[in-house]
């Protein structure tokens, strides 16, 4: 029985090897995540709608033990559309939606033989977030410290990775949703080059900047997963039809002569100094391993935020116009004693379904895209997005990749932000150009605070680049000890 | 640039959100403040500059003019809060 509870703390690509080997079945792995899920969610409630659900202790579809997978679970951000289980982006307006389809991310799973968890990852509500605060369902607590944030929005996915409550997870990128929580939970997330991972099914935030990407114990599993979600796909026409590498191949233990950038923008106050100290370290590391870094210079990060804020507030006013109580989900009652129209249900629905942060949001997006103001803020921003950009095509001419912190602090209070918008916006100043400049962007864990928090390490390659991603990471990551270090729950 | 009540109030009629007194209140404070800190972006000279609309340089993606699998109307309909035969039933839409 103890050696069913440890099987929950391997990666999914030893717990293969043991599956391939016959030492261990799948429905072992599911029962030592379902005790420890038991045990620790309580705590770190990286889940939603936990006790609702009677599948956890049922069994998952059975396993195909020739397929790549071999039945290994699945864990899934809650705006990721699985077939007949619950999907609703931790709202209250989207209480009750089952969706009719699987996301082909989930499709693609399946095939390889992955079993799809049954029961969602918490996030902010509509991925609007860094902290997984503003979840309907109240937020996930850090693993390696309760009182704190996982990051967001895919706190729960990165929590539950990092509590050893999954084996392997799936969140999304719209700004460093996948990125920053798996900073802040000592666990690796990837943004993919925009295109290369279909968005079918996942429930649209800005649909110029989301990407569904994977995050997992080590850089391995997380080459794997991309195998396996990457490609184009008929269904999502910004999808691009690149082949995908076997990113399994990347993985090679050498940075001998890759060129590193170091943003300068990136190094200045508002970094907290323990966190510089680590990923100055890191990068002393890969040079000692026989990498070579230079300055340079991104002159446009200090407006990336604004710019942000704009186009992807703009795109959710769009996205988040299908919310209106008519197809699915949470519908307000009329509790006018004369009739009420279909507009007073709109706004009410839409009034008490929103929690603030989705409000705040989308009125922000119509406001910048109203009338008289379009061209004074979303235009603008849609140019300075080019600046942006071309200030990474410039260093990527001359550099194979860019290393920066992934988040300016390690996970801050829970509390903490939540009450200034503007503040919580600010700490995603490092992980949102990547979603803006349409390129691929990985955080790999690189340390601890001194109150043993976790700590990012960002890089970032040119479109399509994730094998460099995956090398630079591998090579780090296995010259360190840091992926094998597991929180105290 | 400023966003008094009466423009909040609007924007929020144009995004179909009924919003309380209160939510006015606190709402009307932090958008200044955002919208503050947006207006950074005229710092830049953005005239010759052409908008990124779209990051990938994909343009008309389309596809063959042939039916394929849809939704039945009853899995199109299994999640709506209220069904009238094969409708969508919502309150009635004023002239």
């Amino acid at each position: 029985m103890s050696g069913e509870i440890e099987l929950n703390k391997f990666t999914a690509h030893e717990l293969i090897e043991k599956v391939d080997k016959k030492e261990i079945t799948t429905q072992d792995i599911l029962n030592a995540l379902n005790q420890r899920i038991k045990e620790a969610d309580s705590k770190v409630k990286a889940y939603v709608r936990l006790s609702d659900s009677n599948l956890l202790d049922s069994k998952l579809q059975t396993p195909n033990s020739k397929l790549p997978l071999k039945g290994i679970p699945i864990s899934i951000k809650d705006n990721i559309c699985t077939q007949g289980y619950n999907t609703e982006c931790c709202s209250k307006i989207l209480e009750g939606f089952k969706p009719p389809y699987d996301a082909t991310v989930i499709r693609k799973l399946k095939e390889n033989g992955a079993a799809i968890f049954p029961v969602k990852t918490n996030m902010d509500e509509f991925a609007f977030g860094s902290s997984t605060e503003n979840s309907y369902f109240g937020p996930t607590h850090n693993p390696w410290n309760l009182e704190c944030v996982p990051g967001g929005s895919s706190g729960g996915s990165a929590a539950a990775v990092a509590a050893d409550e999954a084996i392997l997870a799936l969140g999304s990128d719209t700004g460093g949703s996948i990125r920053q929580p798996a900073s802040f939970c000592g666990v690796v997330g990837l943004k993919p080059t925009y295109g290369r991972v279909s968005r079918y099914g996942l429930i649209a935030f800005a649909s110029s900047l989301d990407q569904i990407g994977p995050l997992t114990k080590d850089i391995r599993d997380c080459a794997m997963l991309m195998n396996i979600i990457s490609g184009f796909d008929p269904c999502d026409s910004t999808s691009v039809n690149v082949e995908v590498p076997d990113y399994i191949k990347a993985l090679v233990n050498d940075v001998k002569g890759i060129k590193i950038g170091i943003p300068k923008e990136y190094f200045t106050e508002g970094l907290d100094p323990e966190v510089k100290r680590l990923v100055e370290e890191a990068i002393d590391k890969l040079k000692d391993l026989g990498a070579d870094y230079k300055q340079v210079s991104l002159a446009h990060t200090e407006y990336a935020v604004p710019v942000y804020y704009i186009i992807a507030t703009a795109e959710a006013s769009s996205n988040l116009a299908r919310f209106d109580g008519v197809q699915y989900g949470f519908r307000a009652r009329n509790s006018r004693k004369d009739s009420s129209n279909l507009i007073d249900m709109y706004k009410k629905t839409r009034g008490e379904g929103f929690g603030e942060e989705a409000k705040r949001r989308i009125i922000l997006g119509t406001f910048v895209l109203s009338h008289g103001y379009y061209d004074a803020y979303y235009l603008r921003a849609l140019k300075v997005r080019t600046l942006i950009k071309h200030d990474f095509d410039e260093v990527f001419k001359e550099f194979d990749c860019i290393i920066t912190p992934t988040s300016p602090t390690a996970a801050f209070r829970i509390g903490e932000k939540i009450k200034d918008p503007l503040k919580m916006y600010l700490s995603d100043i490092y992980t949102i150009s990547a979603n803006l400049a349409g390129i691929p962007a990985l955080s790999v864990p690189c340390g601890f605070t001194k109150k043993g928090l976790p700590v990012g390490l960002q890089i970032l390659a040119k479109p399509f680049g994730e094998e460099m991603l995956f090398r630079v990471a591998y090579n780090y990551e296995q010259n360190t000890d840091w992926h094998k270090m597991k929180p105290k729950l | 640039m400023a966003i008094n009540k009466e423009t909040l109030k609007y924007v929020a009629g144009l995004a179909r959100i009924e919003l309380q007194p209160k939510e006015l209140e606190k709402l009307s404070g932090q958008l200044q403040d955002i919208l503050e800190f947006i207006d950074k972006l005229k710092e830049i000279d953005t005239a010759s500059i052409n908008p990124t609309s779209h990051i990938l340089p994909i343009n008309n993606v389309l596809r063959e003019d042939k039916s394929a699998d849809s939704l039945s109307a009853d899995q199109a309909l299994e999640n709506a809060p209220r069904r009238e035969d094969n409708f969508f039933g919502v309150p009635k839409v004023i002239e």
